[in-house]
This record gives structure tokens, C-alpha cells and sequence, in this order.
């Protein structure tokens, strides 16, 4: 019998959840091994094997492996986990909950695997080539009307604001893929097409998506995660339930409007790039409205932060959360992303919030609830005191080397001699970086050392969980 | 309107959500099709020739735009290293845009006719026997791949679809001429996509030698790639336009 023996897991459908959260955390080490090689690849060229292992078809399996299928499975999880248990019901559709599983790992799977044989619509974080596309179009439909089915269900009158940010995840996402994945197919048996759109109107596209990719699937969900799982490590109330409507619909009314800021100084009309940096200046209010509501929990339980690691976990992600979301706002600024744009700043900037925030944060919730899936404890709260460290110091490594190589790189480019003429060709620039590029793999690295202690926690944990519902059965038969 | 009954009612709720989410959207990309300053007027942009397509087929397959922009900004220091900013007619007929957001390499918008096709293959074979600093992959499975240009007028019928003047009759055909001039034109004629696709890896196109890769014996990847390469940025001709020309555009 798969179901343990307790009243909870009658009343919640758990299966799914424990099934979305050990790929979470395969995923998140098939996806962290990626980057590492293909960090090492551009510290150290000869790694790239062609024609199938080049970092320019590998890179979208690193960033689709953890988006999508660590990102993805993570969220799935803790969703499903949410809305049942602030709900007081029992997840809707468990057969369609079961679809979205089978499909979403089949969706990383063929991903993956089309990029390694060259198939590629062109576009960051899209690369999906459209028969993909429609089965993601599919899968997506289908968890919407599993979350949403369960939030009408509810036998609380209320629906809880972490579900808020869950649901308007979902339609964001939902909006998002559709309108940029737009595309002609070259015939019904290739897997070619081109997109609809061309040049400006298609770039305009692709960063509403990609930076909403970013606000709506990488921040609004993770925030639906952290109203559910602060609280509850902390034992304590969220610390402002005003603050949290405001910062709410601030947030998913202003982040759409974000998108141009990555094409400044570009053929994109000025009026479209002013609009997008002025609206990414005024989204620093409700990203640090998230965070003061996050951290603000835990006043009067500070003394977790020394006690209880997964905390630690958790208000670490929330200070990452903080202070790229203060380093976004600054690069939108066109002064500074003309330094910034095209270096490796950017590249060190999504990692401050994609490990110190989206990771940190899953990671916190993880340890949460991977025990009570399986109605045990933890295996060893020392293990995840190791993590926290190697994650942390991993993280530092990474952002530290990418703002030094992006500023160099920017200031190297636009340098003048006496003469008036350009102090250093592209190549001295290249050659000036590599320290830097084999700093920031080592980062990776330590980073993913982190990952696999989890694994190996979490596998004992499980483990253990088991042992003790195999000892309960017999005597319950 | 109390918050209250929107957190009693998911239908509600769903329908203010969209509201907060679709208007930036609607006001940041709508707009883009109906400006017509947008894309600028400017002379010599043209659809890619069925080679210089199957070229950029593989630009995109192999994720070149990862590390190569190909959008110069306005600056003095860009001027210097790479030529005239980037304008949005350039990229029209780009589907996908290939703007690209890094560069781990120098941009590429107008690396068209800057080097060889003898050096361009030379690179791409071994970057580093070129650039000793570099770290980009070698491609030398390109020169060993023999092109599959079968769909390549599927490929075309897709893009017209979209808008690009790829002509598929006579009347478009002559559309064309007076747009393009005859030798371009009938470059971007479907029925003869495969036929002209040949006839450019072999003799080339557009001040272009031909036999890109020095093997004239086979038509392959390594050809359209460079044909590609060869053809970025170098369609506008900037002399015949003032220096401020396009910056009401902007």
C-alpha cells in the first residue's frame, strides 16, 4: 500500500506532491551539472564536443533543467501541497494531477533532448520547438483547472494569498508562452518553424515573456511558496496581510510592463525602452514589499536563525530577493545597463536571484515538507546546516566573479587610448575574462556539492519514512 | 469594492488578475505594429536568398545568438569597433530576431564582408588557430555536413506566410523586380528556391564569391553559413544616407 496510515494523507492527495518533489530534486542536479559544465566550457573551450555538446546547445538544457524542470517541479509540488492544505480539501482531478506529472517530465525530457540535436526556435528560455510548445499549451491547461478546481473546493470561506500568487503565476504563464511561441511550422512532420513576428515587434515579444518568465514563474510563484512555508517554519503569522494585498497587485500589474529594459539602447523605439525602465524602477516598491513581509515574520522568533537551519534557508532567499531586486531596478537604469548590457553583470545578476533566491527559497521548502510527505523527520538537520554553507559560499563565488568580469568587460570595451582610438581589441577583453570564468565554475560547483548533500539527506530521509511505515503495516493489517 | 469578496471569489479574482496582467502588455507591443516609424524607410533590406536562409537555419540551430549579438547600440566606442548602430529595418524580415542578449563574442550584425570566406571557415573550423584568446567551440562537422536544402522552399512558403516577399508567381515575382531589382528578385523565387540555392554556394551572390568552404564538389552546411555571415549588416548602404538621418526614428 502506497498510502500511509494517517489521517492526512486520506484527506490530501500526497502522492502527487512526493512524485513532483523528488524530480524537483533530480532535475535540480541534472540542471546544476549542465551549468557547471557549461561554465567550465567557457573557462576552458575544448570541453565543447561537437557537433552535439557545444555550450550553444547545451545552454538551454542548463537553463530549461533548472527553470523548468527544478523551477517547474518545485512549484508543481509545493502548489499542490498549498492549496490543499489551505484549502481544506482534497486536490481536484487526481487523474488529470497525475497527467500533468507524466507530461511535465515528458515536456523537459524532449526538450532536452531537441536541443542536443539542433533543434531550436531561436529565442532565450523558448527554445521549445512548437509540437513542445502545444504540449506544454495542453499540460498548462490542465494544472489550471487542477489548482483552480481545488481552490473551489475549499471549505475555507477565504482563499489564502499564497494561492493568489499561485493562481496569477498561472495566467501569467499561460499568456506568456502562447503569445511568444507564436509561430508558422515549416510542415506538419518537421520540427522546424519560424515565428510569427520578425525584428523589433518579435524582440519586444520575447522579453515581455522572458522577463515575465522571470517575474511571474520565477518570483510571484516563489512568493506563493514563501506565504505558505515562513509562516509555518516559523510558527507565526505573516507579518502584514495589507502589506501583502498591496504588494500583490503592485506586483503583477507592474512587472508586465518591465520587458523593454533588456533592449535598451537597441532599434526598439525610446518611448517603449523609457516606459520599461520606469516601470522596473517603480518595482523595486513591491519586491521589497515581499521581502519586509517575508522577513518581518519572523520578528520575535529571530533566535530560529541560529536554531533552525531551514529558516536560515528561508530569510537568506529573501535577503537575495531583496537585493536583486534592488540591482534589477538600478541595471534598468540606461546609464547603467549601458555598461551592463551584453557583460556578464547581467548573467551574474539572474544567478543572485535564481540561487540566492529562487533556489534558497525552494530549498527551504523542500526540507519542509519532504518530511511530512513521508511522516518522518528530517534525517540530519546538521546536513542541511552543510548545505546552507556550500550554498551560500557557492553563490558568492558566482556573483562576485560575474560582477567583476562584467564591469571589467564593460569598461574594457568603451576604453579610449590618448589617440581617441579603442584601448583593447575584442580579443584582449576575451583573454581578460578567464580568471574570472573558472572562478565562477568553481562557484557552480560548490553550489551543486550543496545540492547533492540535500539529495543524499533527503534520500535517508525518505528512506526512513518508509522503514517506519513498513514496520506500522503489518501490525495495522 | 472591498478586497474581501475578491479573496470569496476565485472567478472574480481571475478576472481582475487578467485585467493587471494583459494592460503593460497591450500598451508595450500593440503600438509596435501601427507606428510606422518603427522600422525605419531605408533602401537595400531584402528577404535572405534560399542559401543565405538555410545559413541562418543553422546560426539559430547551434545557438550563435547565445554568445554574439547582433544589435549595435549608439555609442562612439561601438561605432569604432563595429560600424553604424543597428537599425529595425535591418532585422524585418528576422524571424526569429537574433538580437541577442550577450557577448561572450563580438557582435556580429556587420561582420558581413569584414573578413574572407577563406578566413570565416578558417575560424569556424578552429577559432582558436585564428584567435588565440577565443573560447568559442569548433564547427568542423559544418564542412563535413552536406547541406539538406529539400525543404528548403517549404522553409520559404513558411516565412511568406508570415509576410516575408518571397515570391510564389509571376505577379509577385514582378512585385519584386521594382522592390528588389531582377537578380535579387529572382533569387527569392520559391520554384527555383533549390536551383538558386546551388547556383549561390557555387558562384556566389551579391560581391560574394561563391564555393565558400573551397570544396566546389559538394554544397555544404559550412557554405551556408558563411553565405550568411557574409550577408549580416552589409545590405544598407550608409553613404547614400546623412549622418542623422535615422535618429528621428528613435
Amino acid at each position: 500500500m502506497a498510502a500511509v496510515g494517517t489521517a492526512s494523507t486520506e484527506q490530501y492527495n500526497y502522492d502527487i506532491v512526493r512524485k513532483f518533489s523528488i524530480m524537483a530534486l533530480f532535475w535540480a542536479v541534472i540542471g546544476m551539472l549542465m551549468g557547471v559544465l557549461i561554465a567550465s566550457q567557457l573557462a576552458w573551450p575544448i570541453l565543447n564536443l561537437d557537433p552535439w555538446f557545444t555550450f550553444g546547445r547545451l545552454r538551454p538544457i542548463h537553463t530549461g533543467g533548472v527553470i523548468f524542470g527544478f523551477g517547474g517541479c518545485a512549484l508543481f509540488a509545493t502548489s499542490y501541497y498549498i492549496v490543499q492544505r489551505t484549502c481544506q480539501a482534497r486536490l481536484f482531478g487526481s487523474g488529470l494531477a497525475s497527467y500533468t506529472f507524466w507530461a511535465w517530465q515528458l515536456i523537459i525530457v524532449l526538450a532536452a533532448s531537441s536541443y542536443v540535436l539542433g533543434y531550436s526556435q531561436g529565442k532565450e528560455y523558448a527554445e521549445m520547438e512548437w509540437p513542445i510548445d502545444l504540449l506544454i499549451d495542453v499540460t498548462w491547461v490542465a494544472y489550471i483547472v487542477v489548482f483552480v478546481g481545488t481552490v473551489m473546493k475549499r471549505k475555507q470561506p477565504h482563499i489564502y494569498v499564497a494561492n493568489w500568487f499561485y493562481i496569477v503565476f498561472l495566467l501569467a504563464v499561460a499568456l506568456l508562452h502562447i503569445g511568444n511561441s507564436l509561430a508558422i511550422p515549416v510542415g506538419l512532420t518537421t520540427m522546424k518553424s519560424y515565428p510569427l513576428f520578425a525584428g523589433t515587434q518579435d524582440a519586444m515579444l520575447q522579453w515581455w515573456y522572458g522577463h515575465n518568465a522571470v517575474g511571474f514563474f520565477l518570483t510571484a510563484a516563489f512568493l506563493g511558496m514563501m506565504y505558505y512555508f515562513v509562516p509555518k517554519q516559523a510558527g507565526r503569522p505573516i507579518y502584514s496581510y495589507r502589506l501583502s494585498i498591496v504588494h500583490f497587485w503592485a506586483l503583477s500589474f507592474m512587472y508586465m510592463w518591465a520587458g523593454p529594459h533588456h533592449l535598451h539602447w537597441t532599434a526598439l523605439p525610446d518611448w517603449v525602452s523609457s516606459m520599461g525602465a520606469t516601470f522596473s524602477i517603480m518595482l523595486l516598491l513591491p519586491s521589497w514589499g515581499g521581502m519586509i513581509n517575508g522577513i518581518m515574520t519572523l520578528s520575535g522568533a529571530w533566535d530560529k536563525l541560529r536554531s533552525d537551519p531551514i529558516m536560515r534557508f528561508m530569510i537568506v532567499a529573501l535577503s537575495f530577493y531583496g537585493m536583486s531586486t534592488f540591482e534589477g531596478p538600478m541595471m534598468s537604469l540606461k546609464d547603467v545597463n549601458a555598461l551592463s548590457h551584453y557583460t556578464d553583470w547581467t548573467v551574474g545578476h539572474v544567478h543572485s536571484g535564481a540561487l540566492g533566491w529562487v533556489a534558497m527559497i525552494s530549498f527551504g521548502a523542500l526540507y519542509h515538507m519532504i518530511p511530512r510527505l513521508w511522516d518522518t523527520k528530517l534525517y540530519s538537520t546538521k546536513l542541511v546546516t552543510v548545505h546552507f554553507w556550500l550554498a551560500t559560499i557557492g553563490i558568492l563565488l558566482y556573483i562576485t566573479a560575474m560582477w567583476i568580469s562584467g564591469i571589467m568587460q564593460g569598461l574594457m570595451w568603451r576604453a579610449f587610448d590618448d589617440f581617441g582610438n579603442l584601448q583593447y581589441s575584442f580579443a584582449e577583453t576575451v583573454a581578460a575574462m578567464h580568471p574570472f570564468y573558472a572562478m565562477r565554475a568553481l562557484g557552480g560547483l560548490v553550489f551543486l556539492g550543496g545540492m547533492l548533500v540535500m539529495v543524499y539527506n533527503c534520500w535517508k530521509t525518505i528512506a526512513q519514512g518508509k522503514a517506519a511505515e513498513a514496520a506500522v503495516a503489518p501490525a495495522a493489517a | 469594492m472591498k478586497h474581501d469578496s475578491i479573496e470569496r471569489n476565485v472567478g472574480l479574482m481571475i478576472v481582475m488578475m487578467m485585467l493587471a496582467i494583459s494592460i503593460g502588455g497591450l500598451v508595450e507591443i500593440i503600438p509596435l505594429f501601427f507606428i510606422n516609424e518603427t522600422v525605419e524607410k531605408v533602401d537595400g533590406v531584402r528577404p535572405y536568398t534560399p542559401l543565405e536562409l538555410r545559413g541562418r537555419d543553422i546560426y539559430v540551430r547551434e545557438g550563435c545568438f547565445l554568445c554574439h549579438s547582433q544589435m549595435i547600440r549608439p555609442f562612439r566606442d561601438e561605432q569604432l569597433r563595429y560600424g553604424h548602430y543597428s537599425l529595425a529595418a535591418e532585422s524585418q524580415y528576422d524571424h526569429p530576431f537574433q538580437w541577442g542578449s550577450k557577448r561572450t563574442g563580438p557582435d556580429l550584425a556587420r561582420v558581413g564582408k569584414k573578413y574572407s570566406n577563406e578566413w570565416q571557415v578558417a575560424h569556424l573550423m578552429d577559432p582558436q588557430a585564428m584567435v588565440p584568446e577565443s573560447v568559442m567551440p569548433k564547427y568542423p562537422f559544418l564542412q563535413q555536413t552536406k547541406l539538406d536544402y529539400s525543404d528548403v522552399a517549404d522553409r520559404m512558403a513558411a516565412l511568406r506566410l508570415t509576410g516575408v516577399p518571397y515570391s510564389a508567381n509571376q505577379a509577385e515575382l514582378d512585385k519584386n523586380i521594382k522592390q528588389f531589382g531582377a537578380d535579387t528578385a529572382k533569387m527569392l523565387h520559391m520554384p527555383d528556391a533549390s536551383k538558386n540555392l546551388v547556383d549561390q554556394a557555387q558562384n556566389g551572390f551579391g560581391g560574394i564569391a561563391g564555393n565558400y568552404d573551397g570544396d566546389a564538389a559538394n554544397v555544404t552546411e559550412m557554405d551556408a553559413l558563411v553565405a550568411y555571415l557574409q550577408v549580416l549588416g552589409t545590405m544598407v548602404d550608409f553613404k547614400k544616407y546623412d549622418n542623422d538621418q535615422f535618429v528621428k526614428y528613435r
